[in-house]
């Protein structure tokens, strides 16, 4: 096996992470530290793919020890969604980061890439690690800390494949029959999703944009300050000024430069996990109103005496139960969810605010202080208002 | 051709509006151009009160007009040059378009700098085709063509010619040539990719606006964070719409710089004019040293350089003692009289050399000025722009925190 590292390039321990993360949960009661670093890559005779190091730290009793390490892939985030999901449907799942981005890389090992989706499986297992339902899930629990041999056994125990196959065919099946009256609260968070959904994605994209046309602003001004350096060779009394202009115009270079990296580490990578999530949203929706279309079919059955009315009350009774959770548990998480996804935005728009505000300032100060430097002059510069 | 009470009193010229007209040119074909209304105010009393004394309108071909007539007859001044007849270094919002209003206010302060160059400078200010090109509305046309300056230009041809085979031209001449050279290019390379970073901020600038429409709508489905959407985005409304007076502002820095790019051309033209001189000067020389050469060997009899009449002699016998002493006499007078002409070259070739440096010095100092004063000034447009841009955000993130 060959073994390639790559840098970490965030704090390695859990426990440093206390003042970094913004979740609204009470902080001091956070017993449970993910970290996720450490990529690498592995080569087998079938496939080459690249494990995650998983740090947790914990003082839950149900956790056999207080610090756990273990390895993962991709495929495995995947498979602990899956799960979650599967156990609660309702429940809204953070979003995982892309098997493969579009446009733009397409090599999966380049190291932006690698370094992007490690930062968005560390959020992915700390908003699950956070969220009052999700955090005490067995999977979850096993996914952190089992080795990668039980790992494997484990995922091996599920519902097998073909009923997994039977569950999604019902549930399309159920969906196609469409809602008959889904409840009006559900009805305003439809309508939410939709134009969030809509929203966030122009937003995304917007953003985006932006960052591209900063990069292309940038590689015109790399050309720009030189120039000035160039004529000051053919301008013995302009020295002085030309190559002051030309090194404010590479500080503000620099600063551009700053200002995309900042960019690229709070607002886009926050914008865009909320176009994953308003795809996630739109899933648990129909998850929930396939709940209900369950409850409904049978409701429809009884009416028109097809089966045995005992047993078919006796299902509905369940079903209503079934669709009552279902409906309590998305009520809690959506509050919760709306929540966070307010702070975030906000969080992260105000740091884009931010470091355009610093990237001004910079910008200003290099030309203030070139100014003052070209307007201090001796007296015999200034007299020579002669044309 | 001078008229000297005219640089006597202080006078203010200015280029102060623009009118389209249509009219019919000179093959009756109907046609739309620019006409531009020129002031000149006279600062008669001490106290510094302005009487407007002239007014009349004249249009871009009359300007170009008076300038080859001012190239002709001082030929040693480098004369200022016109704004561009064409939009050229354009970024894409502006259009290249001789009517839009954004060029055509452009050339009208280009006009007026024009004048003011050539009624602040020492020599031009003095000319009578220039005072009545501000102050007599018509016929003036008439009156510049009747001074045959044209006749008088040098041809293009015979300076290339001078140009390639001058053998001594002077020394300082030949650097101003280079350095003109070398101005052309680095404004030139300057002006390119200013107007491609211009273009590039544009692009930055224009987008963050789609986050005024998309807040605003989004504030629509938002209770909490609504407000705060809504007065955020139409900050980056402002933001974007910022950028279209930085760059009107930077257009004229722009145009500032490329007054001295083409200055390189009349920077050159007065180069020509002494390359012209010189090599007129040294085919007088040579011509004469050939003559000097002739006589002599005619009057000692050898004959060392090639000429038709040995050819002739050897053909068809030798000439006469008589017509030998006709030559040489002929060739004394030419040799006097190419004396006298070589003489009067060098001596006008000097004057030449004088004045003309005299007036590259001048400029020399009136372009280091400027160009400082327009770098400064570009860092002043820059500081403002960083102001603005602080503004906004620190407004926008006021609005994002109350989110």
């Amino acid at each position: 096996m060959d073994i390639n590292s790559f840098s970490p390039m965030m704090p390695t321990s859990p426990l440093s992470m206390i003042n970094q993360v913004k979740f609204e949960d009470e902080p001091d009661l956070k017993d449970l530290f993910i970290t996720v670093d450490e990529p690498e890559s592995h080569v087998t005779t079938i496939e080459t793919f690249i494990t995650y190091r998983i740090i947790t730290k914990t003082t839950r009793g149900e956790f056999d020890s207080s610090e756990f390490e273990v390895r993962r892939r991709y495929q495995d985030f995947i498979w602990l969604k899956g799960k979650l999901e599967e156990a609660h449907p309702t429940l809204i799942i953070p979003p995982l980061p892309e098997k493969f981005i579009v446009k733009g890389m397409v090599e999966r090992f380049n190291d932006d890439f690698i370094e992007t989706r490690r930062k968005a499986l560390h959020k992915f297992l700390n908003r699950i690690a956070d969220h009052p339902t999700l955090t005490f899930n067995e999977d979850f629990k096993i996914f952190l800390t089992a080795q990668a041999w039980e790992l494997s056994s484990h995922k091996k125990q599920g519902p097998g494949l073909l009923s997994r196959m039977g569950q999604t065919v019902r549930a399309v099946a159920s969906s196609m029959r469409g809602v008959k009256s889904r409840p009006e609260e559900f009805m305003e968070m439809n309508s939410f999703i939709e134009t969030f959904s809509q929203k966030i994605n122009l937003i995304d994209k917007i953003s985006q944009r932006i960052y591209k046309e900063e990069r292309d602003y940038y590689d015109e001004m790399k050309e720009y300050g030189p120039v000035h350096i160039l004529w000051s060779a053919s301008e013995e009394d302009l020295v002085d000024t030309l190559k002051g202009v030309a090194s404010c115009i590479d500080k503000c270079c620099k600063a551009t430069e700053k200002q995309m990296a900042g960019l690229s580490e709070t607002l886009l990578p926050v914008v865009h996990e909320y176009v994953l999530y308003s795809e996630i949203l739109m899933g648990v929706m129909k998850r929930r109103d396939q709940i209900q279309a369950e409850l409904d079919s049978k409701v429809e059955a009884l009416s028109y005496k097809k089966a045995d009315p005992d047993l078919l009350t006796e299902e509905i009774g369940k079903l209503e139960d079934k669709v009552e959770c279902a409906n309590n548990a998305l009520k809690a998480d959506w509050d919760r969810w709306k929540q966070n996804m307010q702070n975030d935005i906000k969080s992260a728009f105000t740091d884009m605010a931010e470091e355009n505000i610093h990237y001004y300032e910079q910008c200003l100060a290099t030309w203030e202080s070139f100014l003052s430097s070209q307007t201090n002059l001796p007296l015999e510069e200034t007299s020579e208002d002669k044309s | 051709m001078t008229e000297n009470n005219f640089s006597l009193k202080k006078i203010e010229i200015s280029v102060s509006e623009a009118e389209k007209r249509t009219g019919r040119n000179a093959m009756n074909m109907q046609e739309t151009y620019t006409a531009y209304l020129i002031e000149t105010r006279s600062v008669e009393n001490i106290d510094g009160q302005s009487v407007l004394t002239d007014s009349l309108w004249r249009r871009y071909s009359e300007f170009e007009l008076l300038r080859n007539y001012l190239l002709v007859y001082y030929p040693h001044i480098v004369v200022p040059p016109l704004p561009e007849k064409r939009a050229e270094f354009v970024w894409h919002k502006l259009s290249a378009d001789n009517m839009d209003p954004d060029f055509v206010e452009r050339r009208r302060i280009g006009l007026e700098n024009f004048l003011l160059r050539v009624s602040s400078h020492p020599i031009l200010c003095r000319d009578k085709i220039f005072y009545l090109f501000l102050t007599q509305e018509g016929n003036w046309k008439e009156t510049v063509n009747e001074t045959g300056f044209q006749l008088k230009a040098d041809s293009r041809l015979k300076a290339l010619n001078a140009t390639f085979r001058v053998k001594n031209p002077d020394k300082r001449f030949t650097d101003l040539k280079h350095y003109s050279d070398e101005l052309q290019s680095i404004i030139s390379h300057l002006l390119r990719v200013r107007a491609r970073v211009a273009d590039r901020l544009y692009g930055v600038y224009k987008v963050h606006g789609n986050y005024g429409r998309v807040f605003s709508e989004w504030s629509a489905i938002e209770k909490e964070m609504g407000d705060g959407l809504q007065s955020a985005g139409h900050h980056m409304d402002v933001y974007a719409s910022s950028i279209d007076d930085i760059l009107e502002d930077e257009e004229h820095y722009a145009d500032q710089l490329k007054e001295y790019l083409f200055y390189t051309e009349a920077l050159r033209a007065v180069c020509r004019k002494h390359e012209l001189m010189q090599y007129d000067l040294e085919m007088a020389a040579q011509d004469l040293a050939s003559k000097k050469q002739q006589c002599e060997e005619l009057a000692t009899g050898t004959v060392r350089t090639f000429s038709l009449k040995g050819m002739t002699t050897k053909l068809f016998g030798q000439e006469t003692p008589e017509q030998r002493e006709a030559r040489i006499k002929v060739l004394e007078e030419q040799i006097s009289e190419g004396e006298q002409y070589l003489k009067s070259k060098n001596l006008e070739g000097r004057e030449f050399l004088k004045n003309a440096w005299a007036d590259i010095e001048r400029f020399k100092e009136q372009k280091n000025h400027d160009l400082k004063e327009a770098l400064i000034s570009y860092a002043v447009m820059q500081i403002s722009m960083c102001k603005k841009g602080i503004q906004v955000w620190t407004n926008a993130k006021e609005c994002f925190s109350k989110m």
